[in-house]
Formats: structure tokens, sequence, C-alpha cells
């Protein structure tokens, strides 16, 4: 039962980061659209996210939920050194889903929707930037156990160049997500012209973030190389990851939008796995090279089999009612 | 403000706001589907018309619900770091099983909230009662996991260390059926009251009178049913709470000395340092019956347990008297309506009645908030009964005074645009509810 918890918490951080990822997305496009283009954009978004935007963030509270029932001391960990970035992700999670919400079932439509608007935008940027924040913070190693002063314990934990460069390079991920995603849901071709092209910059600021990542890894002594490029399978990710992208800028130039969806969702992926595999089961890398490992902190047996068997039996239920949520709800091309 | 006060406020303030959005969302699920179902056997509009203007409601109120629930977890470990290293494996089942019940919940609301002239209408309708089943199976849930904390189960305890762990038997203590038993009824009459009363009062301004008296009538039946349920079900929990918890009951009762037979204090000013209640109504062995289910009993008091393990006393005991006076207003209330109903066939012309329920509007809610902070508050030292106190569990992180004062600050704007939004919502319907074939909302 542990590899099955542990492939569902996999599997909800990596459905998250797509599913969630995109639906954050769609503001940060937003954010970067013209004025004359926004509220065609809003229609798009509101059509294509609509139903499914709730479920979407629904993987968030799967993982969770597995880490604080399964792995508690890496839940508390976190909770403890990461406070301060954890609250401000969630306070975007609050203004931004309230936004979303707020501004469609407003009755009345005036000068209230710019309000909703501007809240909507900046916490659909802000939300991804610190989850990016958080995921690179568990694998800086400045997460200091014995710090005994506020600024090392609560504050350099998670402020630091290559935490704040895996933020930037997530949210840019999240832009072109969403971006790709979009244009499968567009009705007419100059609309599907937009979003390709915002795809284009979005991806173009996410392989410049990427290397940032890259940089900052190198000064802050994360061993980023080692696990991607000296690990086969994090080379062989990388690698797809990258011959992906090839394919990925010549359909976009030729402007088939069905498959590349699925390219979009594999290069992420990969991304995921070239960065976790070669790490994997260590979960936080600790100030002073120690590690916190999947493996040696899993609760009790009888606590991990009963999750396991909530999970499997509550995915049987949810997959299948979820897959025909994203089917009866996707755009027939016209 | 010292930060473990800081931390309980805040913890108290994100429950006390997502109760409510949480109520709501379990709850009127259940209105629209009967609306709902209404509009599908009889065909007449106004039906349609009130299980649209109802969804957009939950639509406002789920979402409030689902961020402000996913703040909860994780602010479990923002705040009670301690307790969840030792309780998350203990008490997570529940969790575990909410985490799909909800999930199921917002996939069936894309459905519900989407699916006007898009679905099979059986399929439709069916989608919205997924939605209300797994909005109260999640609550039910949750409120085990609270049982847990009051009523510790599945583990043994020794030498500091937690043991020979049973997640189910965990889910399955002893406080669990009672407390969500209470919780359920608490909700439908609270949700009930509030949304009868709302429809009650446009009906006495005399506004599209058919569409709220229709709406009226569905929300009151649930609500007074459950109204009249609920005592029974306090009941329950009263004689669970003596037995459980004698220090959280003497609280209650502003118990300090054991007395057998012990009287019901109704009211009273409670002195927490000269140890006393002055100018409360005494009832003679009236809480020896209700706590132990006879007249002679003896009722435990403060002066058995340990002065360190004592609860705040006043304000259990206020809270207390909140709950159970609001209660009481509500059965009656409830009662009347039934009297009126079957002699008259209708209300609409007992003015008096309309506006009762106009009084009752914030009552549930009250009563409700009320009653979670008799259970959190009558709890307390404690935040694993008699394992762990609260005092050990906090965060270390110093500050948190900082974080309360924002998040006071976001839940009070938000409950401000919440009404806003209803406000704006009703002001509406005449506009969005006319009757005739054309259905230019939502499209």
């Amino acid at each position: 039962m542990e590899q099955v918890v542990i492939i569902f918490l996999c599997l909800a951080i990596l459905l998250y980061f797509l599913l969630g990822g995109a639906d954050f997305g769609a503001g940060i496009i937003e954010l970067f659209t013209s004025k004359k283009n926004r509220s065609k954009t809003r229609n798009t978004m509101y059509q294509a996210i609509g139903p499914v935007w709730e479920a979407n963030h629904m993987w968030l509270i799967i993982a969770i939920v597995i880490l604080f029932v399964g792995f508690p001391l890496i839940y508390t960990t976190m909770s403890v050194h990461l406070h301060i970035p954890l609250a401000i992700m969630l306070i975007g999670i609050i203004a931004r889903g309230t936004a979303f919400v707020f501004r469609h079932y407003d009755a009345v439509k005036d000068n209230m929707q710019g309000v909703y608007n501007k809240v909507f935008v900046y916490s659909s940027f802000i939300t991804p930037l610190f989850l990016g924040i958080i995921a690179g913070s568990v694998l800086s190693g400045q997460i200091d156990l014995n710090a005994n002063n506020f600024a090392d314990a609560y504050i350099f934990s998670w402020l630091n160049w290559f935490s704040i460069s895996v933020g930037l390079f997530t949210t840019a991920l999240c832009g072109f997500l969403a971006a790709i995603y979009l244009i499968g849901e567009c009705k007419t071709e100059e609309d599907k012209k937009r979003f390709i092209k915002k795809a284009e910059y979005m991806n173009i600021a996410a392989v410049v973030f990427g290397a940032m990542v890259f940089f900052s890894a190198a000064m802050e002594k994360v061993p980023l190389m080692n696990w991607v490029v000296y690990n086969k399978v994090g080379l062989t990710a990388v690698s797809l990851a990258s011959l992906s992208l090839v394919l990925l800028w010549y359909l976009l130039l030729k402007g088939k939008t069905k498959i590349l969806r699925l390219l979009a969702g594999f290069q992420v992926t990969m991304i995921l796995v070239a960065i976790s595999y070669a790490h994997f089961p260590n979960f936080i890398r600790l100030k002073g090279g120690e590690v916190i490992s999947l493996y040696t902190t899993i609760g009790p047996d009888k606590t991990i089999q009963s999750l396991g068997w909530a999970l499997v039996l509550g995915s049987l239920l949810i997959l299948p009612f979820l897959g025909y949520l994203f089917y009866k709800f996707q755009q027939k091309e016209e | 403000m010292d930060d473990f006060l800081a931390a309980r406020s805040q913890m108290a303030l994100s429950l006390g706001f997502h109760i409510i959005y949480a109520c709501i969302g379990m709850v009127m699920p259940f209105f629209m589907a009967v609306s709902h179902y209404k509009w599908l056997k009889t065909n007449n509009e106004v039906y349609k018309h009130i299980t649209k203007a109802w969804s957009k409601g939950v639509a406002i109120f789920f979402a409030t619900g689902a961020v402000s629930g996913t703040m909860l977890s994780f602010e479990l470990g923002l705040l009670w770091p301690k307790f969840m290293e030792h309780a998350g494996p203990i008490f997570g089942m529940p969790f575990s099983l909410e985490g799909t019940a909800f999930f199921i919940e917002a996939i069936a609301l894309g459905f519900f909230l989407y699916g006007w002239d898009k679905l099979n209408k059986w399929f439709h309708w069916f989608t919205g009662v997924v939605v209300g089943v797994s909005g109260l199976a999640s609550g039910i849930l949750v409120v085990a996991a609270n049982a847990w904390m009051n009523s510790p189960a599945g583990f043994e305890y020794v030498n500091g260390q937690y043991t020979n762990i049973d997640p189910i038997k965990a889910m399955f203590n002893d406080a669990w059926f009672t407390q969500a038993l209470h919780m359920c009824l608490a909700a439908f009459t609270a949700t009930g009251f509030a949304v009868a009363g709302v429809h009650a009062l446009m009906i006495l301004k005399k506004q599209h009178t058919d569409f709220h008296y229709k709406s009226f009538k569905i929300a009151a039946a649930f609500a007074t049913v459950a109204a009249l349920l609920q005592p029974i079900s306090g009941d329950i929990s009263a004689k669970d709470v003596a037995q459980r918890q004698p220090a959280k009951l003497a609280a209650m009762e502003a118990l300090y000395k054991t007395e057998k037979p012990a009287p019901l204090l109704i009211g009273g000013i409670v002195d927490e340092k000269n140890k006393s209640v002055s100018k409360a109504i005494e009832i003679p062995g009236a809480l020896s019956f209700l706590a132990h289910g006879d007249f002679k009993a003896e009722v435990k008091g403060l002066d058995q347990i340990p002065e360190n393990e004592h609860p705040p006393v006043a304000i259990t005991h206020y809270a207390f008297q909140i709950m159970v006076g609001l209660g009481t207003i509500m059965m009656v209330i409830s009662v009347t309506y039934f009297i009126v109903l079957w002699r008259r066939k209708t209300v609409l012309n007992s003015k008096w009645l309309l506006k009762l329920f106009v009084f009752a509007i914030p009552l549930g809610y009250i009563a409700l908030e009320a009653g979670w902070t008799v259970t959190e508050v009558g709890r307390q030292p404690w935040i694993i009964y008699g394992i762990m106190r609260t005092r050990d569990a906090v965060t270390p992180m110093p500050g948190i005074a900082w974080s309360f004062y924002l998040f006071s600050a976001i839940y009070f704007s938000l409950s401000l645009i919440v009404i806003f939004l209803l406000y704006r919502q009703i002001k509406m319907v005449p506009v969005l509810y006319q009757s005739s074939n054309t259905d230019s909302w939502n499209k």
C-alpha cells in the first residue's frame, strides 16, 4: 500500500500542476492581455474553465490530505518553516476562487466587475508564484530546523534565488499550459491566433526562467545537475521535454491544436519527472545536507492501508465522473 | 496579543466563517432538488426560476466554502503543527474520505450549474442530488474528525508515544454519531430558517409573491422539521457529554460544585474568580435529569476536576445558554407554523407569522456558532481531550497576531461582499425571473 499512496501523492501533485496550473494560467493570460481583447479572452476562458475549475483545485486538497495523514512530519515541517509563503498562497487561493465566482454571479454588472477582475488576475499570478516558491524551497536546502532567529527560520527558508526562480518558472509554465488549453477552446480563428501568440510568449518566458533555475541552483549549491544530467531517467526526461519543445513550436506554427494539449501536458510531466526522480524518495532537503524522505516518515501501517483503500475507492468514483465532466463541457469546434 | 491566543482566535475565526458556508453548501442542494423536481414534474416555470435563483446563491457560497475549507486544511498545520504531527495519521481517515466526497461535490456542482439544457433533465436533476448527498457526507466526516478530538479513540498513549494506531476505530469514536446528528439538524435548521426568512421578507414587501411563497414553503418545511427534531438530538448529546466530558458539561451549566440532585441554571452571570453564578433561574433536579435521565442523579461539578483542566466557564456557559435559547425559539416558531398551516392551509395571511420568520433569519446561525463555541471552548485546555494540551500544539513561529489581523480583515471583507452579492441577487429577482418562456439568463 505504501507504493499506492505514494503514486497517488505524485499523481495528485502532477494533476494539480497540469489542471490547476492551466486554471491559474488563464488568469495570468488575462493579466497580460491588452485592454481591448480582455473581454473576449474572459469569455473564452469562462466557457472553458467555468464548469471544471472547482474540480481542478480539488487535487491540491487530495495532495495535502495524503501528506498530513500519511507523511505528517513532511506536512508539519513545511507548515512551520514555510508558514509565510503558504499563508500568501492561501490568500491567493481565497481571493482568486471568490473573485472568479463573484464576477460571474453578481446580478448587477457594474464597476464592481473591475474590482473582481483586478483581484482575479493578480491572485492568479501570485498563487502559482508562491506554489512554485514553496516547491523550490522544499528542494533548496535552505530550511534550517536549528535556526535560532526569525529571519533564518521563517524568511530565508524560502526567500532565496533558487526558490524564486522556481516560482517564476512555475508561473510561466501555468501561463503556457493555459494558452495551449485555450487554443483548443476558441471558436474563431482570430481568438485562436491570439492564444497561439500567448503560448509562444509564455513558452519563451518558461525557457528564460528555466535557465534562471539552473543558474540559481549552481549559485546556491542545489544539486540540480546531478538530478537531471547525471541521472539516466532525469536525463531522458529532460531530453524528451526539450524534444517535445521543438515539436511543440512546429505544431504551434502550423496551428494544430488538439494534439498540442497532450504534448504540453507531456512536456510539463517530463519536467516534473526530471526534477523529482533522482531526488525520490527524499522530499525535503534541509540545511546541512540532511533530508526528510517519504519512506522514513511514512505513517503507521494501518493508517497507510486505510488511506490507500480510501484513495483507490475514491478514485473509482471520482475519475469516471470527472472524465465525463471534461468530455461533456468541451467546446465543439464549429 | 499573545501568539497562543492569536492562534486560537484565528482558528476560531476560520472555523466560524467556514461553518456557515459549509452548512449552506450542505443544505441548499436539497432545497434545490425539491424545487427542481417540482419543475420537472409540474412544468411550472416558477419552480425552474426558484431552482436557478437558489443555485446562484449556492455557487457563491460553495466557492467561498471551498476556499475557506482549503485554507483550513493548511491552517491545521500552520497553527497546530505538533497536533497534526501526532493526530494526522490517527484521525486522518475521515479527512481522506472527505477529500473524495468534496471532490465529487465539486464535479457534480460543475454539472449542475452548467448543465441546464445540456444534459438529460433527470441526469441533471440527479447531479444536484449528488451535490447535496456528498456535501452532507463531507460535513459528517469532518465532524467525525472533530469528534475524535473530544473523544480520542483508535490508539494507545503510552509514555508520550502514540502506538497501536487504528484509524477506523478513531473515525467511529464514541462522539461521532451524536455530534454529526446534531450538526446535520443544525445545518438544516439554520439554513432553512435563514432562507425561509428572506423569502418571508419579500412576501411581506409584496414582491413576486408566488415565487417567494413557493420558495418559502420548501425552505420552511425543512427548517421546521429539523428544528422540532433538534431537541431530541440535543438531549442525546447532553447525556453523551455528561459521560465523556464531565468538565465540559459542568462548564456548560456553570456547575462549580458537585450536586445531587443538580439544578438546571437558566441564564445567570458567571463570576469565574469567586466560582459562583448569580441571578440565574434554577430548576431543581433538571440538570440531573438531562445529564443522566434521573432527577436525583449526581452531576459532577468542576470541584472534582483539577483546576488546570478547567475550561473557560463563562464563555462556555453563555454560549450554551444562547444555543439552547435560540433553539427553543425556533422550535416554538415551528410548532406555530404547523398549527397555522393546519388551521388555515396557508400562512400568506398571517403577517405576524411571516414577521416571526424574518426575525428568525440569523437565529439558526447564531445558535450554530454558539454550539461550536460550546464544543471547542468547552474542550479546552485540551486539543486532544485528556491527551494533548492546546498550548503544547501551537506553532513555534512568533508573530501569529499579525496573521490573525490579516485573516480577520480578509474574512470580514469577504462576508461583506457575499452579503452584498446576495442582496443584489434578491433585488434582481423580479427582473431576472419574469414568468415567460424567454430565458435570457445564463446563456
